[in-house]
């Protein structure tokens, strides 16, 4: 088919959207440096403590899934078939 | 004046939609959650309606803050879903969602266990019929499931609502607790209904093999009736907010490595529900209201995202992650309706989400449970990845899939806008949405601290997102099964049945062989006895016979003498 060429065709723009989202790291991780969020439990005072949460819980989260696959994943027509 | 029970309604229009013709049916389906809602807005607050029937007492329609929100919830969802599935030429799913609908509104409004216990049941069988409608084997043998699955929650809930009436007298449906085998086994049933972990696969087992249209019914009402159950009768259990934590972090492991982006949806919807079943188990106020709310953004965000993963499926006929992607070139509208229930599932500030989950975080930290809290920020973090970007991402983007299709039909792409613009509008004005809440907390949303701790959380988790797809060590989308615990009735038990039949036919065969010899050694001392060549069989002659007269004669004279 001819197809015109859109927006995430470009590789540019993804590497924009993926620069974007580097910029927005620092940016919001900076502003624990100026800001200072008013806290109900210590751990929530540590530096950057959401966003290396955010970071780890959601590698960890991944790294997980992947494993579990060996364990869980079967054929897609598994409950089909008799067994 | 006699007031009507908001159910009534809908019950009325099922009968309708059942004998009118199309365009006729399409009015009356359209108008019935209007003239509903407003006439809702004309119930008198704390209005209680009384009947009795035979020894008891029962009320149908009960109204305060908690079921009139419900009530309010229900008749924007069913209207959302009306509008979505118009274009559908189906008269048994109109009629089927009318009835669900209506018996959701119902159940909400119920003031007593048997009133709660029927629309409960009601509620159960016309469901079904949302999911019997794809006409597919593997549709009949989700639904099959699913009902009994759902009748058993129904049967629970009659027999703990019986054990209470012995004990109390009362059937009325206030406050439980966790007392007794009764109360029990009502929090059963609701458990079942809310899926709860274990018990929870009815729900990502049916709900992605219902029409594209019916899954946007079921998603909007059996979860929440449950929730609204939870909340009546077992505010402040404290077991809830361990239940509610594990509900938040086991779905989306799952959710990351499935391939039908429907039930990635099926499974974060338990992980949603988690969050309210958390502010429930808590019980104050802010607790409460944070899950209340969280129950009415997530009918219409949730609704959202299930609403543009049936535009795809209806559209392209596909719904596995691994056969979809770059279709935000042909359904750019549908793409970015999408990243709106995204962000708002995601609880990003200025989308609804944010402004209901937060209290439910805040309530766990104030309460005491930090581990909790733990859970239920990676659960956050989780949520984004798997239903914020996973979806849009996998559907819209990554790969082009080369599906070429247009934008869905008008009445859905209007029922995706306004479920768009409600969650922009109680993001933006949660006011509106507070001013509904059981309790008054003054509770303020937009705090500093908040949104920067909010924003960090999901920049840094779309990090993570797109350095494991960059390197590489994201997962694909793969066809699969994942099995869950449905594998123990699906598999485990079929087998260990087939196996004890196999066993029994093994007993039998023997049984079978041992009568068979037994019979047949009787059938060769008969014939030798008794056969043409038998003893017994030949003739005598009269010589012998006088012989063996003479022996007995002598026989019986000797013992004589003896």
């Amino acid at each position: 088919m001819n197809d015109k060429v859109h927006i995430f065709d470009k590789p540019q723009n993804v590497r924009r959207v993926l620069w974007a989202l580097v910029a927005m790291c620092i940016a919001t991780i900076g502003a624990d440096f100026v800001y200072h969020r008013h806290i109900v439990h210590p751990w929530e005072g540590v530096w950057g403590f959401y966003a290396i949460y955010g970071f780890v819980a959601c590698v960890v989260l991944v790294l997980v899934a992947k494993e579990l696959r060996k364990l869980l994943m079967r054929a897609e027509d598994y409950y089909d078939r008799d067994g | 004046m006699v007031e009507l029970p908001p159910f009534v309604l809908f019950y009325l229009a099922a009968l309708a939609a059942a004998v009118l013709p199309r365009r006729a049916r399409q009015v009356v389906m359209l108008a019935v959650p209007l003239v509903g809602g407003l006439a809702l807005m004309n119930l008198a607050p704390d209005l209680l309606v009384r009947v009795a029937f035979m020894d008891l007492y029962l009320e149908p329609l009960r109204v305060d803050k908690l079921s009139m929100l419900f009530g309010i919830l229900f008749h924007i969802g069913a209207f959302i879903g009306i509008v979505f599935s118009l274009h559908v030429d189906d008269r048994s799913q109109h009629v089927a969602a009318l009835l669900y609908a209506g018996s959701a509104i119902g159940a909400v409004f119920a003031g007593d266990l048997l009133t709660l216990f029927l629309f409960w049941e009601i509620l159960a069988l016309t469901s079904a019929f949302l999911i019997f409608a794809n006409r597919t084997d593997r549709a009949w043998g989700a639904g099959m499931r699913y009902l009994v699955i759902q009748v058993l929650s129904g049967v629970l809930l009659l027999a703990g609502a019986l054990m209470l009436y012995r004990h109390s007298g009362s059937l009325a449906f206030n406050h439980i607790g966790l007392n007794g085998a009764g109360s029990f086994l009502i929090f059963i049933a609701f458990g079942i209904k809310c899926a709860f972990p274990l018990l929870h696969n009815w729900l990502t087992d049916a709900y992605p093999e219902a029409t594209p249209t019916g899954t946007v019914f079921l998603s909007a009402f059996t979860t929440k009736v449950a929730v609204y159950a939870l909340a009546r009768g077992f505010a402040g259990t404290e077991a809830l907010v361990y239940i509610g934590a594990t509900m938040t972090c086991f779905p989306i492991f799952y959710a990351v490595i499935e391939n039908d982006l429907r039930r990635v949806l099926a499974y974060s919807m338990i992980n949603q529900i988690g969050f309210m079943v958390v502010g429930i188990g808590l019980g104050t106020a802010l607790a409460m209201n944070g899950a209340i709310a969280h129950a009415f953004n997530d009918v219409i965000f949730k609704g959202l995202l299930m609403m543009s993963m049936g535009a795809v499926l209806h559209m392209t006929g596909r719904i596995n992650g691994s056969d979809l992607g770059g279709l935000y070139k042909s359904m750019p509208i549908t793409a970015g309706l999408c990243i709106v229930g995204a962000a708002s599932i995601s609880a990003f500030p200025l989308f609804s989400g944010f402004v209901s989950k937060s209290m439910v975080m805040v309530a766990v930290l104030e309460e005491g449970h930090p581990g909790v809290w733990l859970a239920l920020l990676f659960a956050s973090a989780g949520v984004f990845h798997h239903a914020g970007i996973k979806i849009p991402f996998f559907a819209f983007f990554s790969h082009d899939s080369g599906i070429r299709t247009t934008e869905p039909p008008l009445n859905m792409l209007a029922a995706m806008g306004l479920a768009a613009v409600l969650c922009v509008f109680i993001g933006c004005y949660p006011w509106v949405l507070y001013e509904l809440l059981p309790f008054s907390t003054g509770y303020a949303p937009f705090d500093g601290s908040h949104i920067l701790a909010q924003i960090q959380l999901l920049v840094f988790s779309a990090a993570a997102f797109a350095w494991l797809k960059v390197s590489g060590i994201y997962p694909p989308e793969l066809r699969s099964t994942n099995i869950d615990v449905e594998w123990l009735y699906r598999r485990l038990a079929p087998r260990w049945v087939r196996h004890c039949t196999q066993g029994l036919t093994a007993v039998s065969d023997t049984l079978g062989q041992a009568t068979q010899n037994a019979s047949r050694v009787v059938m060769r001392s008969v014939v030798r006895h008794y056969g043409p060549e038998g003893a017994l069989a030949r003739s005598w002659p009269t010589g012998s016979m006088v012989l063996w007269v003479a022996v007995l004669l002598a026989a019986s004279l000797i013992l004589y003498y003896l």
